[in-house]
This record gives C-alpha cells, structure tokens and sequence, in this order.
C-alpha cells in the first residue's frame, strides 16, 4: 500500500493519535488496521497498546527513554518513518468469520420494526445483513464488543430514542450502519435484528476475543432449532 | 497463610498498575486510581515489580492476618489502626500472626492503598492481577472483597527469620530505617490540577475554556472508578458536531452536548465518542484520583512537553527511592 496521508495529535501526555480521515467508511478504515499493523510490526520502544477505530490509531505509551519508554517527539519521528515506507496491508492477513444468527423472533425483537423503517421485507432486511463485504473495524465499549460494517445505506438509521437497559447476551443489532454484537448483557441503543449462540469474548480461549480488528464477517441466517442446537453444545462444551 | 476479611468496607479491590496490551480487545486497562499511591506502598515493602496492592475506598475494611507479614498503606488517610492502635502511613510495618488491621474516620482523600511484602497470591488475567469490576474479571474472583473471604499471600514472614532474628528485631530494624520521600513522590498539595489542551480545544466557545480554567467544578454523587462527572459552568461548543468513537486515556476530559464535563477514569470504556476539550496531565491524576464526590475541583493549562517532563521526574524518583530503600528489602528477604 502507498504511504498514506495523515494527522499526528496527542492525546494527553501518554497517548499519540493518527488521524487517517473524518468519515467511516471501509477505505479509511482499512487504512487504520493497515497502519496499526505496520506500526504492532515495528515494535516501537515505548508503547504498550495500539488501538484501531474507525478514522485513527492511537498509541499508547511511557513517557522517558532512559526507562524504555519514549516521548512525543521522538514516537512522531519514528512513525513517521514507519508509514513513509508503506503500510502493511491489515487484509492480506485478516481472517474470515462466519456468524450465525437467528434473525426475528424473540431474539430479534426489532427486526420487523427495521423493515418497516427502511421500507423493505424482513427477508430483505436479512438479505441485506447477510451480503458479504463487512469488516471488524475495531472492538470497544466492553471486552469482545465488535463494531462491524459497512452496511447498505438502507441501514443508516440512527440509534433507538430510548435505549434498553438491559440487551442479552449475542444480541446482533444496527445502527448508522453499522452492527454491534452484545458479548454480555448490557445496556444499548441499537436496533436488535437477531442473536448468534456464539461467545463474543471467553478467558479459556487462548484468544478470549472471537473477533479481531480486521476480521471480515459473514452472518449466516439460522433456524431457531439450530440456534437452540448450537448453544446447548456451547454449554455442553463449557461443563 | 492469608489475609481474612471480617468487614469488606465500601469498595475494596485488587489493582496494579493496569491490564495494558488489550484495549484492541475493548479491554479496559483498569488498575489503581491512584497510581502514585499504589506504586509508594508497593515500594515500600520492598517490592520489585509491580504487584497488585488493595484499594481501599472512603470506608477501609478490618481484615485479620493468619500469619506475620510487611505491609505499608499509603494514599487517603482513613485512620488506619492495628488491633484498634493507631499506626503509620507510608512506612513499612511488620504485623503478626492474629493482627487486625481495621479503618476508622476519613481524614483526607479518598482512596488508600494496603500493599503486602511478596504480593497477594492472586492469579494474572491477561498479564494483570487488576479487579476489572465491570467484566468480572481479574483481581479476587473478580469482584470487590466480601465478608469471609481469605486472601492468600505469596510472602510470609516467619517466626524466627533464616537469620535468626525475631519478629520484634525485625520490626525494629525496619522502624528505625530513615524514609525519605522526594517531592516528586510526596503527596501533591496542589490546588490546581494541570490540563494538556485537546485538539478541540479552539472549538469551545472563549466563555467555555475561560470558565474551566477559572471556575470550580464540583465532584458529582455519580462519580466513580469509570469516571468523575463535574458539575460546574457549562462547556459548549462553538459548532456543536458528531464525533466518530476512538480510544480513550486515563484523564480524557470530555463533554456530551449537555455541557457537563466527564473526566474519563481508571475504569473508562476503552472507546468513546464525545467532544474532548482537555486531558489531566498524568502528574496530577492521583490528585484527582484522591478527590471524590462534593469535592471541588480547579483547573490549569501544562504544555505537553512539561507533564511528560513532571512523569518522568516521578518515574524516576521512584527507581532512586527502590535502590535506596534496598535495606529493607534485603531486611525482609532474609528474614
């Protein structure tokens, strides 16, 4: 990949921002997971967590060279230098993850309210969610907590007015877009279109995250007889 | 050998110096609020590296110790006190088999920290031994103590020491070492808590930064490990506008269109989308840290270069204040 343009910008004094854009969209974000990848390679002296999201990546470091660390100045040299070369492209690593997910019902409880506001059958909601081309732009907000996209436009609904106090555990929902999968029961805005059985986030996996920041997603559409199938061998497998 | 809860106080749980290397995972980096506290009482009882001390919130716990142990407390003054005897912050003490180690009245700050020589024997959950409350994870079963429960720790001293000396000539020993703590490390008095400027800066109205740096805020009910809710004059924006969610730091000031400032804590989301007009300055998080609910707060600006300078100066001091206090360490090794 060509050396992308940029914004260095601190974030306090333990913390170096680069500004890749001010939109979401798959290309900038894929600039992001490129860069930080780039970057996790060169294992910069200094710096304890590189974060992706959708426009940045930050850089988390200690201040004072004479203990390991790095200052300001010094990191923005040597990022600089890093993604003047050219970036790692983050795809030609990234995996792909299937997710089932049972659409409807009690597991979705705002699918048909989806359809209805963007005009289109449930089914066409559910073909729409399940077309491929999304992609983890990161994880936030909990452990294991995905943001997914980018969806058709159809889907760029704003967040629910009143958000639930409480949404279960693999909850599949949108909003702007974009999807978010619930890792354990927590309050939120989005509209919820289904449920996986998947764990989003589990300590006994060598890897507790199911998905990583540049994983391509596909959602698979399943039966509830197959949800309920799959999350007692989830259980079973848990004992 | 372990540490026994008789009463948990209001919030008492494990932290160290943070669950780094997982924020991609929208894992919190959690730990101590007050990390210079935390880091003084882990010195202090001759700890090398980094092990998690208990944080002790507003009302301490009273806990007995099965066997003879070092520890040090230091941060908020809660009136720490052995078998109902009044005893020092910020020195290494040696407690005994039976001891019970309770709190009584707030007398300054709100966060105190009980570090044990060799650490408590509780399990590293992706590098950290840090209680991450809100996941459940990390630190004791990952939660706040409870009644009954029994701390093992990893260190112990013995009766008779390899050496020969008794408890009582070891208490003495360490009694009778000199504690020196430079000002990098003393407790700050400051009145102001520094703030680096955000890039939003300019895009808050002149009235809005003038009045954060002019105006007390007030430390609201609500306020907690997450973050500190400041109640004060409001902070607008000029073109009030969306912001796309990125990472988020330890003192990220930032303002949801109501205009009431969110000061993000040690327990923050590791994302969040707000505008950020500010960041503490890392110096004087433990400042802050040790304010709490109805507490004012004053504000200043310290240019980046400046705060990474004071983090340094602290950060070292630390290392010199370790060498130094290798007599007590070498005290404890070899009892």
């Amino acid at each position: 990949m060509p050396a992308p343009t940029y914004r260095l910008r601190p974030q306090g004094d333990r913390c170096l921002s680069i500004d890749f854009g001010d939109e979401i969209s798959t290309d900038i974000g894929l600039l992001c997971l490129s860069a930080a990848t780039t970057l996790g390679h060169a294992q910069l002296q200094g710096v304890t967590d590189i974060v992706p999201s959708y426009t940045a990546v930050a850089l988390f470091y200690t201040p004072g060279k004479e203990f390991g660390g790095t200052d300001f100045r010094t990191l923005c040299a040597q990022v600089d230098q890093h993604l003047k070369v050219g970036l790692v492209q983050a795809t030609t690593s990234a995996r792909e993850v299937d997710i089932p997910v049972c659409y409807g019902g009690t597991h979705g409880p705002d699918l048909n309210d989806v359809a209805k506001k963007i005009g289109v059958t449930e089914q066409e909601v559910i073909r729409l969610h399940t077309s491929p081309g999304s992609m983890v732009f990161g994880l936030g907000f909990s452990p294991g907590h995905p943001y997914i996209g980018v969806h058709d436009p159809l889907f760029a609904l704003p967040r629910r007015d009143v958000p639930r106090t409480a949404v279960p555990a693999g909850s599949v929902a949108i909003a702007n877009r974009q999807s978010t999968i619930y890792p354990t029961l927590l309050p939120g805005g989005w509209h919820i279109l289904g449920a996986t059985p998947l764990k989003l986030f589990d300590l006994n996996r060598a890897q507790p995250s199911l998905l990583l920041p540049g994983d391509k997603v596909r959602f698979i559409p399943i039966s509830e007889q197959e949800y309920d199938r799959l999350a007692a061998k989830r259980a079973e497998e848990a004992l | 050998m372990t540490m026994r809860v008789l009463k948990p106080g209001m919030l008492s749980s494990f932290q160290d110096q943070g669950r780094t290397g997982h924020q991609p995972l929208g894992v919190s980096v959690v730990g101590a609020m007050d990390q210079r506290a935390h880091q003084l009482a882990n010195t202090l009882v001759g700890n090398l590296t980094d092990c998690a001390s208990l944080e002790i919130t507003l009302t301490g716990p009273t806990v007995e110790f099965t066997q003879a142990c070092c520890i040090a407390i230091c941060g908020a003054d809660l009136s720490p006190s052995l078998n109902g005897k009044p005893i020092a912050m910020n020195r290494p003490l040696v407690v005994r088999a039976a001891d019970a180690l309770s709190f009584g009245a707030r007398r300054r700050g709100t966060r105190a920290y009980l570090a044990v020589h060799g650490g408590f024997a509780i399990p590293d959950v992706l590098g950290s031994q840090s209680t991450y409350l809100r996941s459940h994870f990390g630190g004791w079963q990952g939660r706040a103590l409870k009644k009954g429960d029994e701390i093992p720790l990893k260190r112990p001293l013995l009766t008779t020491g390899r050496d020969g000396a008794g408890l009582e000539n070891l208490a003495q020993a360490l009694w009778a070492i000199k504690l020196y703590l430079p000002g990098a490390i003393a407790e700050s008095t400051r009145a102001r808590v520094r703030l680096i400027k955000g890039l939003q800066w300019e895009e808050f109205t002149a009235e809005s930064r003038d009045a954060l740096l002019t105006q007390p805020y007030r430390i609201s009910p609500d306020s907690e490990r997450m973050g500190y809710r400041l109640q004060g004059p409001d902070i607008l924006m000029i073109k009030p506008r969306q912001m796309i969610s990125e990472a988020t730091t330890f003192g990220t000031i930032q303002v949801p269109a109501g205009g009431q400032p969110i000061v993000l804590m040690a327990d923050r989301q590791t994302t969040g989308g707000y505008p950020k007009i500010a960041y503490v300055a890392t110096i004087d998080l433990p400042l802050l840290a040790q304010m709490g609910p109805g507490d004012n707060v004053q504000f200043e600006l310290v240019s980046l270069e400046a705060a990474q300078a004071l983090d340094i100066t602290r950060t070292r001091a630390f290392i010199e204040l370790a060498q130094a206090l290798s007599t007590v360490r070498t005290l404890l090794i070899n009892h």
